[in-house]
């Protein structure tokens, strides 16, 4: 694992896992590893088991078989997928953010600035919007110095605006801080263009590597129609090409890395 | 000059609802009213269990709220009876065994009203030592879980995923108000316990920004209906019980009256 000097420091690894709730076989021998660094996407249709796979990664489901590896004391900075918090809790923005961790409180309004959310301080939780709460609870996982970003399609009710600055935010993040980040999505196209590594799982892994490979590889246009494919391949050219107009080709590899 | 008998009521009466009222709050954000209900109906089982085997009855109640609690808990874990169904069994099978090993004491002369309904204005200075005694052990271990348990309250599978132990918190949560329910049976009765962890609560949940303010206002609330409650059943010659909890609700009333007002200036 350790021996290629490009790979990054690995934070979770997930070899071999199956996971059978009742009959149902929702996860089978997938294998996949999170390093420093370093953005990983899972993408895959309604039902693949992106999320089982997540939850299974930060350990809050069992897995049936094989093992999930945590880097000792790994601390997990955890956005789930519910956008709401129940009205009858009274809570505001920097109450929330306060208790996230021991000496969180001191640090609120520095991370609010942080994720584009000064002004929303005082706001009662529950009046946020969608892109606002997620800004809220990733202020709230920096909060804990997290070494690994877990986002459980982070975009739900966002609208392309604010999907774009999002990740432009999490880009940045990783570079700054040096996190890793776990992704689910199966909005596919803007997921491609921020990642370092895609994982096509649909209760396999059907295909995995650099964003560009995935979107030309034929499981990843079985699983998700050739439209989709193309048009993947499409938006991928368009943003790594911006500047080539005499038609020379940038291997991917390089215009893609930025993290060097 | 004011007589004992309403000092010491308003003394238990005091410390029950100030206890009640944090751990009420996490009743209603968790809604788990049903739960303390069950609580509630099947201490009587409890006071039986104490008259039949001759302990404090208090005592009795805590033992049967902790063994209620401790089989809600392993019950979770099964998914073909509803845990609303289960409460349901638990809470009226616990009366009704209650009420029928009641009748079975033919030598005591039992007051099923006083269990029932509550009579605090006959609280003695050893109900008031349970009252404050397992008043400060509740409050402590609140203080205690109250991080862990709000941020399971705001969402279980975040705090889980962070590393909350869920299952300890959650029992150490029950368990408390297994106690609660022992400790306020003589202010208001097994049947309107519940009404001191919940009604305070609520009273106060539109003027309040954060959970911890909730928490005091709630106690504040608590306090206010006892007093209020307790005057009133002087002046109308009224129940005890059941004029507290009147008192209450119209702090409730109230309370939702100014969260309105509010909510429509803001």
């Amino acid at each position: 694992m350790a021996t290629d000097p490009d790979t990054p420091e690995p934070l979770v690894r997930a070899d071999g896992v199956d996971l059978r709730i009742g009959r149902t076989q929702i996860l089978s021998h997938v294998d996949m590893t999170v390093g420093r660094g370093e953005i990983v996407t899972l993408v895959g249709p309604n039902g693949a088991g992106k999320s089982s796979l997540v939850r299974v990664i930060l350990g809050l489901l069992k897995p049936s078989g094989g093992e999930v590896w945590r880097q000792p004391g790994l601390r997990v900075g955890y956005l789930p997928q519910t956008l709401s918090i129940d009205p009858v809790l009274p809570i505001t923005v920097r109450r929330l953010l306060a208790l996230a961790g021991p000496g969180a409180a001191d640090k609120t309004q520095a991370v609010l600035a942080e994720v584009g959310a000064e002004e929303l301080a005082d706001r009662p939780l529950q009046e946020l919007s969608g892109g606002e709460f997620q800004r809220v609870m990733l202020g709230r996982a920096l909060l804990r110095n997290p070494d690994l970003l877990v986002l459980d399609e982070p975009l739900r009710g966002i609208d392309l605006g604010g999907q774009l600055a999002l990740y432009d935010l999490i880009g940045r993040l990783r570079r700054s801080r040096g996190i890793g980040v776990l992704m689910v999505s199966h909005d596919l196209h803007i997921v491609m263009a921020a990642t370092d590594r895609v994982i096509c799982l649909n209760q396999h892994v059907c295909c995995s590597g650099a964003p560009e490979a995935v979107s030309r590889s034929p499981e990843y246009a079985a699983l998700f129609g050739p439209a989709a494919a193309r048009r993947l391949a499409v938006y991928a050219h368009q943003h790594d090409h911006a500047h080539d107009l005499h038609g020379h080709v940038v291997e991917n590899s390089k215009a893609a890395g930025g993290r060097a | 000059m004011i007589d004992d008998f309403l000092v010491r009521a308003l003394v238990a009466g005091v410390g029950v609802a100030v206890v009640a009222a944090p751990l009420g709050c996490f009743v209603v954000w968790r809604r788990m009213a049903y739960f303390g209900a069950t609580l509630a109906h099947s201490a009587l089982l409890g006071v039986a269990l104490g008259l039949v085997l001759g302990f404090d009855l208090t005592l009795g109640v805590a033992v049967s709220s902790v063994a209620v609690t401790l089989i809600v808990v392993l019950f979770q874990r099964q998914r073909l009876i509803g845990s609303d169904t289960l409460l349901g069994i638990l809470a009226h099978s616990g009366l009704a065994i209650g009420l029928v090993t009641l009748s079975f004491l033919h030598g005591v002369r039992v007051d099923l009203m006083a269990y029932l309904f509550g009579d605090v204005l006959a609280v003695t200075m050893g109900d008031i030592a349970w009252i404050y005694g397992g008043g400060a052990l509740v409050l402590a271990t609140l203080a205690v879980i109250w991080r862990p348990l709000l941020a399971l309250t705001i969402h279980e599978e975040l705090a889980r995923a962070e590393g909350v132990p869920a299952l300890r918190v959650q029992i150490a949560f029950m368990l408390t108000l297994a106690v609660t329910v022992a400790i306020a049976m003589k202010v208001v009765g097994v049947l309107l316990i519940i009404s001191l962890l919940i009604i305070p609560a609520a009273a106060v949940r539109g003027v309040s920004r954060t959970p911890e303010q909730m928490a005091i206002l709630a106690a504040a609330a608590g306090g206010l209906s006892v007093i209020a409650g307790l005057f009133a059943s002087l002046r109308w010659d009224t129940p005890s019980g059941p004029s507290i909890v009147v008192a209450a609700t119209v702090l409730f009333t109230l309370g939702l009256a100014v969260g309105a007002v509010r909510q429509a200036r803001a």
